[in-house]
């Protein structure tokens, strides 16, 4: 083309090496600024407009704004205290879901029984009553999730990035073989692990090999073992990347530091407490917010091995929200959940910054 | 200039793409999209391919592209992807979903050959206000399956159309066969099947006992029936077969424990039966279910053929739906997994399915004992509420406030919903 062999014409504008250079970081920027415009500004954008509507995934009826609605349902708690004389152990109940199901007019209409406290004779008892139990179960197991999973994934991957940081033979290897679970599939790993789990799957027949007469136990069928074994799984999936990151830590510690601890007399815990743990503190805090945000978020294993389940005890905020939109088609009160979700991330990883920074 | 040469590169580009997607649209038939449910279940999915090659080939104004999904996420891909408007042209709907997506306006009546309408069997279509939505191959049944020589093994007596399995009776077969010793757990309620299935499958047992998913006279309102006492009764049994170890709460997904001989009974559809008969041979039982009180219930109506509302090649999308519902197709169907032909037919072609075939005995279930699941726009919610009651109640949870929850949600979803008119 003719106009390629032109010298360019220069204007005053892009004199300056400083113009020409936020210029074409602009455009760097831009394909980015693009997509995120795209895939999550409107999205956000969209989920708190139809929070506030009665949106319906597949209905021929319109779309209507109904205020602040799911917002009280969604996170509507209530107290009641109800009495009986009856014998009838059902009673109290009865008398609490005569006010709970819907048209009975009560201002606990649609309510559900989130806690009960039933005084020992059966004939009093306090109800905590949530316009949706099944998101406080949610946001429960959610917590629970992040609380355990992020010392413990952060944790081992730690302890693997320090053993592939040493000069052992076939570190190569090894780091190669830790970092497989998190290029495989999210999905394809939930599977293995439904069989794995099973009661007559790999880690039952592992246990009962080393532990003479056990009973197989059905690790997600029981509510109390269903969330520590995917908490378990989760942690072993992903803190391959995160021994990665501490790697990359490890390496930006310079080797005169360990050199002048070894001088020093400093033994390999003295080094590490020393020298070690304060040089990876950036990455400390990284790892800690990174690992937060993605725990707050579980949801494909729960969608592939539990669905929720046993009696709600792996349910989780962004799942009760897949299942209220998706599966029972609430597209507006699902997105009153994503609203809340959106808030109690922001908050958390605000206060984690701010724990963290007040500690540098 | 750099940057002009560049624009002027992605112009040429752009327009070359644009020349390309007018350059196809031009020659060849017109093509018509199907999604089909079936991706996984090698026969059933092979049946439509073929059905869809010797469509293409048989005439030059249309081609009908398949995509498969699998079961589990085929329903949540049609509404993704009717949000969105890209429902395909031919959808495969499950019978008791087609009301609902009539109603949201999915799907538009189809008008197929009267006489290919009236020679199918009425679980084989759907109607929704007085108008065709759908039609399908064949109609499913659901059976009891076990072996005549574990039966013998454990003295428990052979059910019979006419004499079903009583309550007390299953009960007993269950302990018997379990006191046998040989099997991990007795009985397999295909609860390791998650989503349609639960309502498909534990529906008509809550029926049996005298529950049912909705009140029938008018369609608004569950409470009273579906967590009043016959249920509760329903749902405390059911549980009990989990608790007294008869069945695994945890049962795996692919259900093969039946066939390797470490499940004695397995609660199932006519499809799974063709397996297990070649397996067993005529050692295996097809047996009605038990009794519990209101007669032996089954469900009706499976996966049909349907139009989508976007669609716009309306005549081709038709005439593959005639064309695949010719006998010749649906022998194969029945033929290969051994689901009851939607035509007669056709069942005189299915030597399993003719009078004195060894499936035969699906054919009087269903004539005795099918119940439709509840043809409202509904039902889909209802669905999702049952098995998530269901699934509570497998897992040990409290069998009257799960069921008491699954109605106050049904009736608050039709209140939500203006009834859905």
């Amino acid at each position: 083309m003719s106009t390629a062999t032109k010298k360019p014409k220069t204007f005053w504008w892009h004199n300056t090496m400083e113009v020409k250079e936020a210029r074409a970081g602009r455009m760097f920027v831009l394909p980015a600024i693009l997509l995120l415009l795209t895939f999550l500004v409107t999205p956000v954008i969209l989920a708190f407009t139809l929070g506030f509507t009665n949106a319906r995934l597949s209905s021929p009826n319109p779309i209507e704004f109904n205020g602040t609605d799911n917002f009280s349902r969604l996170l509507g708690l209530a107290k009641l205290d109800v009495e009986t004389n009856s014998s009838d152990p059902d009673a109290l109940y009865d008398l609490v879901r005569s006010q709970t199901k819907p048209g009975s007019g009560t201002q606990y209409e649609n309510m559900q029984i989130l806690y009960e406290g039933v005084s020992s004779d059966a004939k009093s008892g306090t109800y905590v009553l949530a316009g949706d139990a099944l998101f406080w179960k949610s946001v429960k197991n959610t917590l629970y999730f992040a609380l355990v999973v992020a010392p413990l994934q952060g944790g081992l991957a730690l302890i693997l990035a320090l053993i592939v940081n040493s000069r052992i033979r076939g570190r190569v290897f090894f780091r190669t073989v830790y970092f497989f679970p998190v290029v495989t599939s999210m999905v394809v790993v939930s599977i293995l692990w439904l069989f794995m789990y099973q009661d007559t799957g790999l880690v039952n027949v592992a246990i009962s090999k080393v532990i003479p007469g056990y009973t197989p136990i059905n690790f997600l069928a029981e509510p109390a073992l269903a969330m520590p074994a995917i908490i378990a799984m989760s942690a072993w999936q992903g803190m391959g990347f995160h021994m990665l990151i501490w790697l990359a830590g490890l390496q930006t510690i310079p080797g005169e530091l360990y050199e002048a601890a070894k001088v020093d007399g400093a033994n390999t815990w003295q080094q590490f407490k020393n020298v070690t743990w304060p040089g990876l503190r950036k990455t400390f805090i990284f790892i800690l917010i990174t690992i937060t945000i993605a725990a707050l978020g579980l949801f494909t294993q729960i969608n592939v091995m539990t669905q929720g389940g046993p009696l709600d005890s792996t349910t989780t905020i962004v799942f009760h929200a897949f299942r209220e939109g998706f599966g029972k088609q609430q597209m507006g009160y699902a997105s009153t959940i994503a609203v809340v979700f959106f808030f109690i991330v922001v908050s958390i990883a605000l206060i984690q910054r701010r724990l963290t920074r007040d500690a540098d | 200039m750099r940057k002009v040469r560049a624009l002027v590169a992605l112009l040429f580009a752009s327009a070359l793409l644009l020349a390309a997607c007018g350059s196809t649209e031009e020659a060849g038939p017109v093509k018509v999209s199907m999604w089909s449910h079936a991706a996984g279940n090698e026969q059933e999915i092979a049946t439509v391919k073929e059905a869809i090659a010797d469509f293409n080939a048989s005439q030059s104004d249309y081609e009908v592209v398949l995509e498969e999904f699998p079961q589990e996420s085929y329903n949540d891909s049609i509404i993704a992807a009717a949000t969105s408007d890209s429902l395909p042209c031919i959808v495969d709907v499950d019978g008791p979903i087609m009301p609902n997506w009539a109603w949201a306006g999915y799907m538009q009546p189809i008008s197929i050959d009267s006489a290919l309408e009236d020679s199918l069997l009425a679980g084989a279509k759907g109607y929704y206000n007085g108008e065709l939505y759908s039609a399908g191959a064949w109609d499913a049944a659901l059976g009891i399956l076990t072996l005549k020589s574990y039966l013998d093994e454990a003295g428990v007596r052979v059910p019979t159309l006419d004499s079903p399995w009583t309550k007390a009776e299953f009960d007993s077969a269950l302990s018997a066969l379990d006191d046998l010793g040989k099997f991990d757990y007795a009985l397999d309620w295909g609860n390791g099947w998650t989503g349609e299935w639960f309502p498909y499958a534990y529906g008509p047992l809550l029926q049996s006992f005298g529950g049912d998913l909705i009140n029938r006279d008018d369609y608004l309102s569950a409470d009273g029936v579906v967590n009043g006492d016959e249920a509760v009764a329903f749902g405390k049994w059911f549980q009990s077969t989990f608790e007294d170890g008869y069945a695994n709460p945890k049962q795996s997904g692919d259900r093969t424990e039946f066939v390797n001989g470490t499940i004695a009974i397995q609660y199932n559809g006519n499809w799974a039966v063709k397996d297990a008969y070649a397996k067993f041979g005529d050692d295996l039982l097809i047996l009605p279910p038990p009794d519990f009180g209101n007669g032996p219930k089954i469900g009706a109506a499976s996966w049909q053929f349907g139009v989508s509302s976007s669609c716009d090649q309306v005549d081709g999308a038709t005439a593959f739906i005639e064309y695949i519902l010719q006998d010749k197709y649906i022998v194969a169907f029945a033929n290969r997994i051994g689901l009851i032909p939607a035509t007669a037919g056709a069942t005189a072609e299915v030597p399993d399915y003719a009078a004195g075939g060894v499936f035969s005995v699906f054919v009087d279930f269903s004539n005795s004992f099918a119940v439709k699941r509840p043809e409202t726009p509904a039902y889909l919610f209802i669905s999702k509420a049952f098995e998530k009651a269901v699934a509570d109640i497998i897992n040990g949870g409290d069998v009257k406030r799960a069921l008491d929850t699954a109605a106050d949600e049904i009736d608050r979803d039709i209140a939500d919903n203006g009834n859905y008119e």
